[in-house]
């Protein structure tokens, strides 16, 4: 078999000096430079590119670009990627790629390619180089606006690529070139293979360029692969073009059956004739230019079938040129297995008499065009349905954007032009760009348009139904499933799409939209207009994952934070959790040990000796101004306005529902001047909290809150030789309880650095937080350990944190509550102020619902076999066995659950109804199958006297 | 994504943003006078407008004020902002 059978020798703008191998379905096979996989399938005579994804129909090329249902192929190599369109995947060196039945792979290898995202502003966004796109780049570029021109082909020029068409004297895509490059000199960006895919509010559009795809093994790794475009543009111009659709006649789908621009693109652009011997259908003018052009190249044209009774002066012509025009005739059907092989034409509305076979292996369709309007209904435009056109057209929009040429219902080239210049000029001088003179362009003069007929099905030979009238080529939807949605009583476009998938293939009813919905009309006797489009949404054209994450992977795809002591963790052979963005030290396993070992010995050293914790990421929010107090009196539930200089108080955040927001320490610096902590996740929302009331309510307040959590370094030494530590360490600073007392703090000299201590403790054992400036914690930290050797100093982490802090009953806000919590379910009434006249939250404590009895309230849950450990989250019943009633009525829920070294047992926290007044009680918690006996006890189960605290 | 004009940046991306809650449905001045009933309206009743409502916004990523927007909920046009303290302007 000789290369290229279909290959026209002297046509094309494919290289023929660079032929490219590459492989399809196993077989090698030849094409050039400049090829797509289809033209160069078509080339070696190959149109089946797989089976249908329902029916398991061969389907083949239908359309020569990115609207394709039926070419969705899987490239194999370089790199796997599912369901690519053979029309718009540039043949490279190297490409292996298979045919598909409707699904593609996705690679199981990390994809190795990088992605990336750029961010543009502009004041014209011309979406589209098609005729009008590049005459409004043009009118516009030497304005002085910034303007930017997207298109999704490799090379500008649209439909001139694929028409043959002149402008100016000059092939359509010389002169596109020729546009191209003065668009550029006058300071334009011109991104090829970019395709907007999303218009989004405040004209913010979302586009993807291939950068290096079509480079295939010769990618540079060092280029990304796809680049998001994030374009901001005070104007945009939808030059985006319209689409070709096809006809629904019996069996419409078979290989070898094409749009009949397809074909002539195929002729022009790729130097391909897709077949030898020809029949044509229409509905309209567009189809006899390249008819007439396929002819003079060679192919045998067996009929020009055209549905309209009196076809008009084009037809005339293609008449006069020899050329069988067969007016008021349709395709009845089809024959043929794997490739079509015969066309039956027949006078429409007198099928039975008339109908005829034509040998043919290749049938072109034109059943009218649809302007691609989706991104202009993306965009908030409406639509309407022009009746002359047979096409929906845009009809206004609240965004600052226009359509120009055929995405508007054009369809000559001259109209093209001039309708893109002149918006071109007109969306710049609208931002006040001086645009000039606008050019006009010479195009080759037409006969007037005779109008099209709007034909969408066309019955088959003597009533045979329509279950092989395809509508929707990628979805296998026929003209059948139409009806037997209707007759289900179906009748809104949206309900049949998604009851049909209709429109909802990878192309998403590019080529099927409108044909569906006339099909629609018909089986409904409704109107084309009143029925309507489905909503367009985004993205236009399918968007990888990959793209969108752009750089954002991996170790970039969240901040981390650490603290200034992270090294000294990682190096000790810390455990970390993740904390918000934090990584916190988890646990410090010697050699040999688990989790659970590791934590009862940090336990056991805080209770009985001494003991280290990071405590740096806690937040902290410096709270300053004369009305600082005030401010502070109404966040918390408890007074903090009196608390004197030097002294630090517990206290707990509400919102305005009562329910618990935050908590932590507040301690006074000066008499304008706090400092107050939050939980380590929460810090952000507290100063957000803060910040709003000061900034919209409480505005009188002479108040400023700034975070400086990043500032300090916190240091908790816990247990009770943490003094006897100290003492060593800080030689100027009294530390005996009278001089240093419990909630209070002192700037001394520790390990030689100035420091903030503050006699706080979430462990109930004897402790000091030691605030250091960060990048002086390092040595603070070391200096400390080095002291404490003799001591047995151990560092602990957050695990053990949790269980000394559970073992005393304090509750961690997130964990043991859950934002229906308030400071009385939690047995915290006394951090409640009855003085204050107001705080955030007092009122809804006296609602009905939160001074109900049964409420959920914390308690400790004491299993009855004390090895037992409750998972968190387990479901807590009265009885033994579960009651037959339905939902098994919950009395609450694990909050908290740990092994206590200090009470040689496990227990947990729990919320439980009325649970303060089950102490004592046997309750059961519902772990796996089994109930397991636990007892309700106070939550505070260590040293309840707290007599610990001070040593 | 919006543009929203930050009254003290100028026009911002939305990402830097964050929205809160209905604007002018301030804390009562005292709670202990109302009645269950009149503290639950301010707690839990507001306005689902469909169509232009006044609501706080803050540039949390810019300058981190809080400021007023006038947003349509049908299609999230952003139609004013304004100050805090300064009245809500005619689109409302």
């Amino acid at each position: 078999m000789t290369s290229q059978p279909h290959r026209l020798p002297d046509r094309g703008r494919v290289d023929r000096a660079r032929p490219l191998d590459f492989v399809f379905d196993g077989t090698p096979l030849t094409g050039y430079r400049g090829d797509t996989l289809a033209s160069a399938l078509l080339a070696n005579g190959v149109h089946r590119t797989g089976r249908s994804v329902r029916l398991g129909r061969p389907r083949g090329i239908h359309t020569a670009g990115s609207e394709e249902p039926c070419a969705l192929v899987q490239v194999e190599s370089p790199f796997p990627e599912p369901l690519v369109p053979a029309t718009t995947l540039e043949l490279h060196e190297g490409l292996r790629a298979s045919s598909l039945a409707g699904r593609g792979r996705l690679s199981p290898d990390q994809d190795p390619a990088r992605y990336d995202t750029l961010h543009a502003h502009c004041d014209l966004l011309v979406v589209g180089a098609g005729p009008a796109g590049l005459a409004a780049a043009l009118a516009a570029a030497h304005s002085g606006a910034r303007v930017v021109l997207a298109d999704e082909q490799p090379e500008p020029g649209g439909s001139l690529l694929g028409t043959g068409e002149y402008v100016d004297g000059l092939p359509g895509a010389v002169w596109a070139a020729r546009a191209r490059t003065e668009i550029e000199a006058a300071g334009a960006r011109f991104l090829p293979r970019t395709t907007v895919s999303g218009y989004f509010d405040d004209n913010y559009l979302l586009a993807v360029e291939r950068r290096t795809a079509h480079l295939g093994d010769l990618a540079p790794a060092s280029v990304s692969r796809e680049r998001v475009w994030r374009i901001r543009a005070r104007r945009v111009l939808l030059a985006t073009g319209a689409h070709e659709r096809s006809l629904a006649f019996a069996d419409n789908d078979r290989p070898g059956i094409m749009l009949a621009g397809a074909a002539r693109a195929y002729l022009h652009r790729w130097g391909v004739l897709p077949g030898r011997r020809a029949v044509v259908l229409t509905t309209n003018d567009s189809a006899y230019a390249g008819a007439g052009e396929l002819a003079a190249a060679g192919l045998d044209i067996a009929a020009v079938l055209d549905a309209r009774p009196r076809p008009g002066r084009r037809a005339a012509r293609a008449a006069r040129a020899g050329l069988d025009v067969r007016a008021g005739q349709v395709v009845l059907g089809t024959g043929g297995e794997e490739h079509l092989s015969s066309v039956t034409a027949a006078v429409r509305g007198d099928a039975d008499r008339t109908a005829q076979d034509l040998d043919a292996d290749l049938l072109l369709v034109s059943g009218g065009w649809s302007p691609a309007v989706h991104l202009y209904s993306q965009s908030g435009g409406r639509l309407r349905f022009d009746e002359g056109l047979g096409a929906f057209l845009p009809a206004g929009s609240r965004q600052r954007v226009e359509s120009a040429g055929a995405a508007r219902g054009i369809g000559n080239l001259a109209g093209c032009l001039a309708d893109g210049a002149a918006a071109g000029r007109r969306l710049v001088e609208a931002e006040g760009f001086p645009a000039g003179r606008t050019a006009s362009y010479a195009t080759e003069p037409e006969e007037a348009e005779t109008p099209p007929v709007h034909l969408y099905v066309v019955p088959g030979r003597g009533g045979s139904g329509h279950a092989r009238h395809f509508v929707d080529l990628a979805r296998d939807v026929t003209v059948a499933d139409l009806g037997r949605a209707t007759r289900a009583g179906l009748r809104s476009v949206e309900h049949i799409k998604r009851h049909t998938t209709a429109g909802t293939g990878r192309d998403q009813g590019r080529t099927s939209a409108l044909l569906t919905t006339g099909a629609l009309a018909q089986l409904l006797g409704a109107e084309v207009g009143e029925l309507g489009t489905t909503t367009f949404r985004a993205p236009y054209h399918p968007v990888s994952m990959a793209a969108l994450a752009g750089r954002d992977r991996g170790r970039l795809f969240d901040p981390v934070r650490v603290t200034p002591l992270h090294a000294w963790h990682t190096a000790h052979g810390a455990a970390f959790e993740n904390v918000g963005q934090w990584k916190r030290a988890w646990y410090y396993p010697r050699e040999g040990e688990d989790m659970a070992a590791a934590v009862e010995r940090e336990c056991r050293a805080a209770r009985t000796g001494v003991a280290l914790m990071d405590a740096s990421t806690l937040g902290k929010i410096d709270v300053q101004g004369p009305d600082a107090g005030v401010f502070l009196d109404r966040l918390y539930t408890n007074m903090m306005s009196t608390l004197k200089v030097g002294r630090i108080r517990y206290g707990v955040m509400c919102r305005a529902d009562g329910m618990v927001f935050d908590d932590g320490t507040v301690l006074r610096a000066g008499p304008d001047r706090f400092l107050a902590t939050t939980t380590t996740g929460n810090a952000a929302a507290v100063l957000d909290w803060m910040e709003q009331w000061l900034q919209t309510e409480w505005t009188d307040l002479r108040v400023r809150c700034t975070s400086v959590t990043d500032h300090w370094a916190t240091l908790a030494l816990v247990g009770p030789a943490s003094r006897a530590l100290l003492a060593g360490l800080a030689p100027d600073l009294a530390v005996d309880n009278d001089s240093f007392p419990f909630m209070s703090l002192r700037d001394a000299v520790v390990a030689g650095v100035r420091a903030r201590v503050c006699r706080i403790s979430f462990s109930g054992e004897l402790a000091y937080e030691i605030n250091v400036r960060s990048w002086e914690a390092p040595a603070v930290w070391e200096s400390l350990y080095e002291a404490g050797r003799p001591l047995d100093l151990t560092p602990y982490g957050t695990e053990t944190m949790h269980v000394l802090r559970a073992e005393k009953g304090y509750p961690i806000i997130g964990q043991d509550t859950d934002g229906t919590v308030t400071p009385q379910d939690l047995g915290m009434s006394w951090v409640v102020s009855k003085k204050k006249a107001d705080f955030l939250g007092r009122r809804s404590h006296s609602r009905a619902d939160t001074s109900r009895a049964d409420r959920p309230q914390l308690v400790a849950l004491l299993p009855a076999d004390p090895h037992f450990l409750l998972p968190e989250g387990t479901q807590l019943v009265a009885e033994d066995t579960l009651p037959a009633e339905r939902p098994v009525p919950m009395l609450g829920n694990v909050t908290s659950s740990y092994r206590s070294a200090a009470l040689d047992r496990t227990f947990a926290l729990a919320l439980v109804k009325g649970g303060r007044e089950r102490t004592g009680q046997l309750l059961y918690a519902r772990t796996g199958e089994a109930l397991v006996p636990v007892t309700v006890a106070h939550p505070v189960l260590y040293d309840p006297e707290g007599e610990r605290r001070d040593g | 994504m919006l543009l929203i004009a930050c009254p003290w940046c100028g026009p911002r991306d939305e990402a830097e943003f964050h929205y809160g809650p209905e604007a002018h449905h301030d804390h009562p001045a005292d709670p202990a006078l109302l009645s269950d009933e009149e503290w639950g309206r301010y707690l839990f009743f507001h306005d689902n407008t469909h169509g232009p409502r006044a609501e706080r916004c803050c540039h949390s990523a810019g300058c981190r004020r809080w400021f007023h927007t006038v947003r349509d909920t049908a299609h999230h046009e952003i139609l004013a902002v304004h100050r805090i303290g300064e009245p809500k302007p005619e689109t409302a």
